[in-house]
């Protein structure tokens, strides 16, 4: 008889579990994003229909499988049929490679951390050049926040060919994000429950996807989760909690990145204006402090009457200041995080402590998602007999944690960054969406709707309201088969694939082809895990008619 | 000015032809000429002359002085005092510095002459000199390179004072040590809790099998749970040698 299964001591602790994995990175860049691209306010009119027919239908549904069966996500799948063991192994796959370069986020997250201590902010000037008779030129063209970001973190290579050493700086820092993340899994489940201080058809399609990746499902990680529950825990009350705050926090970083944006585009606004009355005073010798962003359309009109000549030479280099312009500029992603908040942080009276405090959040949101999916890894891989008679529970997550930060040195590497894109674009994206479509549809027909409303009945209490019958059975299925259909369509469509890269020389980003290479490298990121389903499959097939003719004889 | 100058000193020229040779007329023309020449030496865009450029209400706001003649003095002896610091200038002289085309802006050239104020000294020297004493001149005017600019002349710019060792470096090595030694520290009791627990069940066993012999047998099998021993002994078998253990 194997010892009791550790349990987390409240269920407020798995609550709070589920709302430090859910709730991570995605939330503050994705969304904000998400939103700004789909008409802001009415962006939240899909992404709460998605939230409710799609979300919590399919989050109860992960949390109530880790629940009933009590196992990791090969365990789970495994019980549900003998054949769909590959589901959970698929989600161990795509669970490895987001724990390889997510964590590379965290480290990017410490290298700011640790340099928001200095006065000034090392990304609000520009180093000078080598006769120090000016600013470098790469931060003249760009920006400095943006030379900090490509040039002294990154320490970006012009494509993704040309590939150099590993760094050692960001190198630290992962070794650094990894030791911690080791240290809280140290003790398993218990040490991860922390209390946490968070019209257009595209327009749905990018709800859908947010509400499904925001809530992380399809990692195993909420089955791993519930997994540790009584089997007495209201799982449907935790489910629709859970969502609920996932969202509220994806909308309330919104409000905050906004207030980011006005800051920044206000700001950036106000120093063009700055620039084109210093250009003009110069060049016309007009008296210093006359020209102000009042008369400074009145001026220009009559110098260009009075000076006509003078006024031609200087137009070409008379930017066009709009707020309007500065407002439109959307980022998402590590740009948003790393390039456009520090420049507004920047800006800030006692930027140093907003700083410390803006990364450590995101250091609390990355660690807490990096958290959940090491457990997604770790829980089968204890639960399996084999692996956790020859190894202790520490040196297991010692070993997870030790390859995942060798394979992350990749992305500290000069072209690590266009690693780290193609894995963040494409490592979990196609094989997510695929591997909770044969979830559901092997929780709804494999094992039977009405086994499992029996099951859940008997564990929690209460018979299954009619509403999540109807989304696990019909409605959700449908959703996932039309974001599948539209993402392969698109792939499809786009023909090959491209990626921003840094050309130094200009001082922005340049569309690239990838190399066939990178190509082939993307096709097996999403072939690894899916393939796991029908292998998995195949393979009991094979081991079952190979014991039934080796018991056939017998009988 | 210069053409006035000049158009003046060929009126008073003509109009006093025949007073010429008088001395005293000649020493006016001259001075008209010098005056005419200088004049010339500085002038937009001349060889070896300078565009200064101050922003001063941008640099001090309200506290910002007006910009007169007393202010162009001081200039012109805050230029003369970095030219002595050129060798083999030692010894220049307020006049040798000459201002024109003061504008609202405010922004003026220059240019510094030799002493016989013939010609104008080179670019390269006076570049230096502003060079070597720009702070002196800033700190004058309560400006800064940005607000007191010399067109052409690059300022050196002050590199940032980097520690000898980088901040970042100081904070990673205290918060790399705190992780290292909590995980050693979780290891280790993990270890020796483990190493408890598997002398906790030895203990137990030992008192079982006291208990075994006063405890009544019913069926030959002891009342205490089978799986003490992890199921590879059966215990049915096991108690009759215990029985002979003697008490």
């Amino acid at each position: 008889m194997d010892k009791a299964r550790p349990l987390w001591d409240t269920p407020l602790q798995f609550v709070f579990a589920c709302i430090s994995y859910a709730v991570g990175l995605g939330n503050v860049w994705r969304f904000p994003y998400l939103c700004q691209m789909y008409g802001g306010g009415s962006f939240l009119v899909p992404y709460l229909i998605m939230l409710i027919v799609e979300g919590m239908p399919l989050l109860y549904l992960e949390l109530a499988v880790g629940q009933r069966m009590r196992q990791g996500s090969i365990g789970a799948w495994r019980t549900i049929s003998p054949y769909l063991g590959g589901v959970g192994v698929a989600s161990v796959v795509v669970s490895f490679f987001l724990s390889m370069y997510y964590n590379v986020v965290n480290a990017w997250a410490f290298w700011y951390l640790f340099h928001s201590f200095q006065d000034p902010l090392p990304w609000s000037v520009c180093p000078l050049n080598s006769n120090h008779t000016g600013y470098d030129e790469e931060c003249e063209k760009a920006s400095s926040t943006q030379y900090f970001w490509y040039r002294k973190t990154l320490n970006i290579s012009p494509s993704i060919q040309e590939s150099g050493p590993v760094q050692w700086e960001p190198a630290l820092c992962l070794i650094l994000a990894w030791l911690l993340v080791y240290l809280c899994i140290l003790r398993g489940t218990e040490s991860t429950g922390k209390v946490e201080q968070l019209a257009n058809p595209k327009a749905w399609i990018n709800a859908a996807t947010q509400i499904f990746f925001s809530l992380g499902l399809g990692f195993g990680s909420l089955i791993a989760f519930a997994s540790y529950n009584e089997p007495s825990n209201n799982c449907q009350k935790h489910a629709v909690i859970v969502s609920l705050i996932n969202s509220s926090t994806s909308i309330f970083a919104s409000v905050v990145t906004f207030s980011i944006y006005g800051f920044k585009a206000t700001f950036n606004y106000e120093s063009c204006l700055k620039k084109v009355i210093l250009l003009l005073t110069n060049a016309f010798d007009l008296e210093d402090g006359f020209l102000t962003a009042s008369n400074l359309e009145q001026v220009k009109g009559y110098l260009a009457s009075a000076n006509p000549s003078k006024y031609s030479e200087v137009l070409p280099q008379i930017k066009n200041c709009s707020l309007e312009s500065e407002l439109e500029t959307a980022v998402q992603g590590t740009g948003l995080a790393f390039i456009v908040y520090t420049e507004a942080i920047k800006n800030m009276e006692v930027s140093q402590l907003w700083s410390v405090l803006y990364f450590f959040m995101l250091l609390m949101l990355g660690i807490g998602s990096m958290l959940g999916n090491t457990a997604a890894i770790l829980t089968p891989l204890t639960d399996s007999k084999l692996i956790s008679s020859y190894l202790p529970k520490e040196a297991i997550s010692g070993l997870v944690c030790l390859i995942n930060c060798a394979i992350g040195m990749v992305f500290t590497t000069k072209a690590g960054n266009y690693w780290f894109d193609i894995f963040n674009d494409y490592a979990a994206t196609l094989s997510l969406l695929l591997i909770v479509l044969v979830e559901t549809i092997a929780v709804c027909y494999l094992y039977g709707l009405r086994r499992f409303e029996n099951d859940l009945k008997a564990m929690m209490g209460h018979t299954l309201n009619w509403y999540w019958k109807i989304m696990w059975a019909g409605v959700s299925p449908l959703i996932i088969i039309s974001l599948l259909l539209f993402y392969l369509s698109d792939y499809i469509i786009t023909g090959t694939l491209q990626y921003q890269a840094w050309d130094a020389s200009q001082g922005q980003l340049v569309t690239k082809d990838y190399p066939p290479y990178a190509l082939a490298i993307i096709g097996l990121l999403v072939a690894a895990s899916i393939m796991c389903i029908p292998l998995v499959a195949l393979g009991t097939f094979i081991k079952h008619r190979l014991k039934q003719r080796a018991t056939g004889p017998m009988a | 000015m210069a053409k006035v100058a000049l158009s003046g000193g060929w009126n008073f020229f003509s109009l006093c032809l025949p007073c010429v040779f008088h001395s005293e007329r000649m020493l006016w023309l001259l001075f008209f000429l010098v005056t005419s020449v200088r004049a010339e030496l500085c002038q937009p865009d001349a060889e070896n002359a300078f565009k200064v450029r101050l922003s001063i209400r941008t640099a001090l706001g309200d506290k910002a002085y007006a910009w007169d003649t007393n202010e162009e003095y001081l200039f012109k002896a805050m230029l003369a005092f970095s030219m002595r610091k050129v060798p083999n200038r030692e010894t220049t002289d307020i006049s040798q510095v000459l201002l024109c085309n003061v504008t609202q802006r405010v922004s003026f050239w220059f240019v510094v002459t030799d002493p016989s104020k013939s010609h104008t000294l080179p670019a390269a020297e006076v570049q230096t000199a502003i060079r070597m004493n720009r702070n002196r001149i800033n700190n004058a005017f309560f400006l800064n390179d940005q607000t007191l600019e010399f067109l052409r002349i690059p300022s050196t710019l002050a590199p940032p004072t980097e520690p000898s060792v980088p901040t970042w470096i100081i904070i990673f090595g205290v918060i790399f040590s705190i992780t290292v030694v909590a995980t050693m520290l979780l290891i280790l009791s993990g270890i020796r809790e483990r190493r408890r627990k598997n002398e906790g069940p030895s203990e137990m066993e030992n008192t079982e099998d006291k208990c075994e012999n006063t405890v009544t047998i019913e069926n030959g099998i002891p009342c205490d749970p089978l799986d003490m021993k992890g199921g590879h002994i059966n215990d049915a078998f096991g108690t009759e040698d215990e029985r002979l253990t003697p008490l």
